[in-house]
């Protein structure tokens, strides 16, 4: 426990990716296996199901310390998180403690997991005793994994970085083997760190790799000739894995989601053994992609009555095979894999290629976008690889709407009206080198649903109150578009977005993903 | 009874039967010092009274030519019809607290103070008494100091990773009282010369001037141009933070030396590398432990989280209240530099 207290400790307290790297390394190099698996299963966002609520830690410490409860108020008030202030709380350097240092995994699968078969009050005598070993952020930790609401700072593609590293492997080896489905077993960290790669797991789909957004003038790709053009589709990326006669879609989140698309899975099957396809999960009716918003009825908790399929009817549109008859074809040129797309995968349709001899002719048909419900148009170097990440320089989203960006939620005020009491005016950030500069407020763009899911988030992460304005941690990432971008001097951020409104709440993304204040000066040097 | 031995009037808590007031913050003819701490001591008073050891500190915050009396800890000074004496505060050098009787009823005022060990001054005393004015600046139980020498340690710690890993650590802490603080409790633990701002200096040299221990000190503009301060302890003032000052120290590490320090938004808000726990004021159980010690059936609350302190007080069975005085409600963040 003491080691994993330590390796978050310096992963919280730093923003720079080469210290978050370097922690991770030094930890996994001497780390024991059985508690590394672990220490990884929180490291890529994986959470223990709550055993408790918070507020009933809350309750308990009133118990074990004498406080009274509005002493235990008071304090929430100050600190902003009720599983830290419970912890500090506990923690108290007068009191007598029993040092242990229980490895971690002996932590959670002697201790924590046994507490979902015991009573109430068996929970309150266990976790109470438990306390009094702990001290200082190893008592943060525990009790944030009682409430399973235990978050690390650190993103997907560190953590994968600081494990080739220690491998001495590719980044996209690691990658790979860290998709999927699998349990902090011990013999996981040897298993993803192993040299050899053959037994790989028949469910898992290759990394993404992922578009970047074209900032600049399209001519500078070169000759247009040597490039795949595409409608921009604006679905759930997915890959679809067909091996030995099963079939697995896998968002780009990494997760499994063939369940909640029945229709896809089902033509899949037909689809030869070892081919993975890659594609968009779209809401689709009579040729026309249907909103997003109708999509997310596919996804979340919704029971998926035969009413939610036949208002929300899916298809997966294919972009492009990347394994075929069990072999990896990544490394073949886009061109090759395109021309066995088609033939690999007729029961799925095919993205249709938008041909064009200039790039101005394709700037053209780019303008039917809005018409068609599409967010742009993608170009991929005919020649590329299938590459895995965020590369830059084969494949550009060329967005019909440029000013769209990824911002970090960093305030938030209670709206007026019909939505008084709820927080509903937003402040957005976006990095200036390590540090947040707020470049918008919001008001508009979220479902109700999703409104009233955010302002209980909202009151539960709150650093810091202003009157009625409360600062929250910088977790949230939301995608926003604006019309318009002008400099301004009123504006600490030196510039002023027109109609910025909420595209779309990116849970998908890390704070640390989002866009950064240079980015938007590009933006602004476009518009000069 | 009908008058209490101290009230609070708009220039301070004030004693008429001995007509002086107590840490007052307009000028009056007479006042009683408990530390030279910004919010404490103030300029323009008629005549200034301090324990010995803080005389020197007094002096360079309210200048040369102010008339100041000192008296030695726990000596009786008769002062009208009352009798005053001061008591160590452990807060900072020649804090103390101010003991006013009348023969009949005990007040003790206790000005900033801490109950944990500390190498640079004399340690709080315990000063019975029937009315206490105690401060409650981190009178929340989330607040509990480890002793200093701990987080001397952690300080120690963080210092050899600079000299390991090459960079300047560059700590900030409280001009008066903290920096010299940190640089006793070093001097326990290790023998290395520490980097100061220009502004600590003077404070420095006045710990020193009183005998009190410290680590040896460089100043900061006193080394040559393009000196490289790898592995370096700098301490620096709050106030230097986000300044170009910063700039020479080329590769660095930040770190802020505070009780703040202890809550995790707060660590992560003010953008230091690292937060260290440390306080010179009395946590949780100090308070509480002071009041009981002490024995006050009446207590009055003063600075920070004092309505907190009131109630809780009040749910212990005692008498008590809060008082609107002008002392900082944040620990010595208003401190010059
Ligand atoms: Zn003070
Ligand atoms: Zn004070």
């Amino acid at each position: 426990m003491r080691a994993f207290a330590e390796l978050y400790e310096r992963l919280d307290r730093t923003t720079s990716t080469n210290a978050k790297v370097e922690a991770m390394v030094e930890y996994f190099s001497v780390a024991e296996p059985a508690d590394a698996a672990w220490v990884l299963f929180f490291l890529t966002g994986r959470r223990l199901t709550r055993l408790m609520s918070v507020r009933q830690l809350a309750g308990w410490v009133g118990e074990a310390t004498g406080l009274p409860g509005w002493l235990i108020e008071e304090s929430y008030a100050r600190v902003g998180d009720l599983a830290e202030t419970v912890s500090l709380l506990l923690d108290d350097q007068s009191r007598e403690r029993r040092a242990s240092d229980l490895p971690l995994h002996r932590w959670l699968t002697e201790r924590i997991l046994t507490l979902g078969g015991m009573t109430r009050e068996a929970q309150r005598e266990a976790v109470s005793s438990w306390w009094s070993e702990l001290s200082g952020r190893e008592l943060f930790i525990f009790n944030k994994l009682l409430t399973g609401a235990l978050r690390v700072g650190v993103s997907q593609t560190l953590v994968t970085r600081a494990l080739a590293k220690v491998a001495d492997l590719p980044p996209a080896a690691i990658a790979h083997r860290l998709m999927g489905a699998w349990d902090p077993t011990p013999d996981l960290v040897a298993r993803l760190l192993r040299a050899d790669g053959s037994d790989i797991d028949a469910s898992r789909p290759y990394p993404f790799y992922l578009a970047s957004p074209l900032e600049t003038a399209v001519g500078v790709l070169g000759d247009p000739a040597e490039w795949q053009a595409e409608w921009k589709w604006d679905g759930i990326r997915a890959q679809l894995v067909k091996r030995g006669g099963v079939v697995y879609l896998w968002s780009r989140g990494e997760e499994l989601v063939s369940d909640r698309f029945p229709e896809v899975v089902s033509r899949g099957l037909a689809l030869g053994d070892g081919t993975v396809l890659d594609g968009e999960i779209l809401a689709f009716r009579d040729g026309r992609p249907l909103p997003f918003a109708v999509l997310q009825q596919r996804i979340g908790r919704n029971k998926l009555t035969p009413s939610v399929l036949a208002h929300a009817p899916v298809v997966f549109m294919v972009y492009d095979v990347l394994e075929l008859n069990g072999a990896d074809i990544r490394e073949q040129p886009l061109s090759d894999r395109r021309a066995r797309l088609e033939a690999a995968s007729p029961m799925f349709p095919a993205s249709e290629l938008i041909g064009a001899s200039t790039w101005s002719e394709l700037a053209i048909r780019r303008e039917e976008a809005r018409t068609l419900g599409v967010e742009g148009l993608m170009l991929k170097r005919k020649s590329s690889p299938y590459r895995a990440g965020r590369k830059r320089g084969d494949w550009w989203k060329w967005k019909i709407d440029p000013y769209s960006i990824d911002a970090v939620l960093t305030y938030a005020q209670p709206g007026s009206g019909k939505r008084s009491g709820l927080y509903t005016d937003y402040t957005f950030a976006v990095w200036q080198g390590e540090a947040l500069t707020t470049v918008a407020k919001a008001y508009s763009g979220l479902t109700d649903a999703e409104i009233a899911e955010l302002d209980r988030w909202i009151r539960a992460h709150t650093t810091e109150k202003f009157g009625p304005v409360r600062a929250v941690e910088p977790v949230q990432v939301f995608e926003l578009h604006f019309e318009a971008i002008q400099p301004s001097g009123r504006h600490k951020a030196g510039l002023a977005l027109r109609f910025p409104r909420i595209a779309r709440w990116r849970t998908d993304k890390v704070a640390a993903e989002a866009d950064t204040l240079d980015r938007l000066r590009a933006f602004l040097g476009e518009v000069r | 009874m009908s008058e209490p031995l101290l009230n609070l009037t708009p220039a301070g808590l004030y004693c008429s039967r001995g007509d002086f007031h107590i840490d007052p913050w307009k000028p009056v003819p007479r006042a009683f010092i408990t530390h030279a701490h910004a919010d404490h001591a103030r300029w323009g008073m008629g005549s200034y009274t301090c324990a010995e050891e803080g005389a020197g500190l007094l002096r360079r915050r309210v200048g040369e030519a102010a008339n100041i009396a000192t008296v030695r800890s726990g000596d009786a000074l008769r002062v009208g019809d009352v009798t005053v004496s001061f008591h160590p505060a452990g807060h900072v050098l020649g804090s103390s607290q101010v003991r006013v009787s009348d023969g009949r009823e005990v007040w003790v005022c206790t000005g900033d103070y801490k109950r944990g060990d500390d190498p640079t001054c004399a340690p709080f005393e315990v000063v019975p008494c029937d009315v206490l004015i105690t401060e409650a600046t981190f009178a929340l139980p989330i607040y509990s100091w480890a002793p200093g020498e701990v987080t001397a340690r952690e300080i120690l710690a963080w210092w050899d990773e600079g000299v390991r890993r090459g960079h300047a650590c560059v700590l900030f802490c409280y001009a008066l009282g903290k920096a010299q603080r940190i640089l006793g409790e070093l001097a326990r633990l290790v023998d290395r010369p520490v980097y100061v701002h220009g502004a600590l200096e003077p404070l420095v040299e006045a710990y020193r001037a009183a005998g009190v221990a410290l680590l040896p000190t460089l100043k900061v503009t006193n080394a040559e141009k393009g000196r490289r301060f790898a592995g370096e302890l700098v301490l620096a003032p709050p106030g230097a933070y986000g300044s170009t000052w910063l700039r020479r120290f080329g590769d660095y590490e930040t770190a802020f030396a505070s009780g703040w320090m202890r809550v995790r938004g707060n660590r992560r808000r003010q953008g230091f590398d690292r937060g260290f726990s440390l306080s010179d004021h009395a946590d949780w159980n100090g308070l509480l432990t002071t009041i009981a010690e002490c024995g006050a059936q009446r207590v009055l609350a003063t600075h920070g989280y004092k309505d907190v302190l009131a109630r809780a007080c009040r749910e212990a069975g005692l008498s008590a209240d809060v008082l609107s005085t002008e002392f900082s409600e944040n620990d010595d963040e208003g401190e010059a530099t």
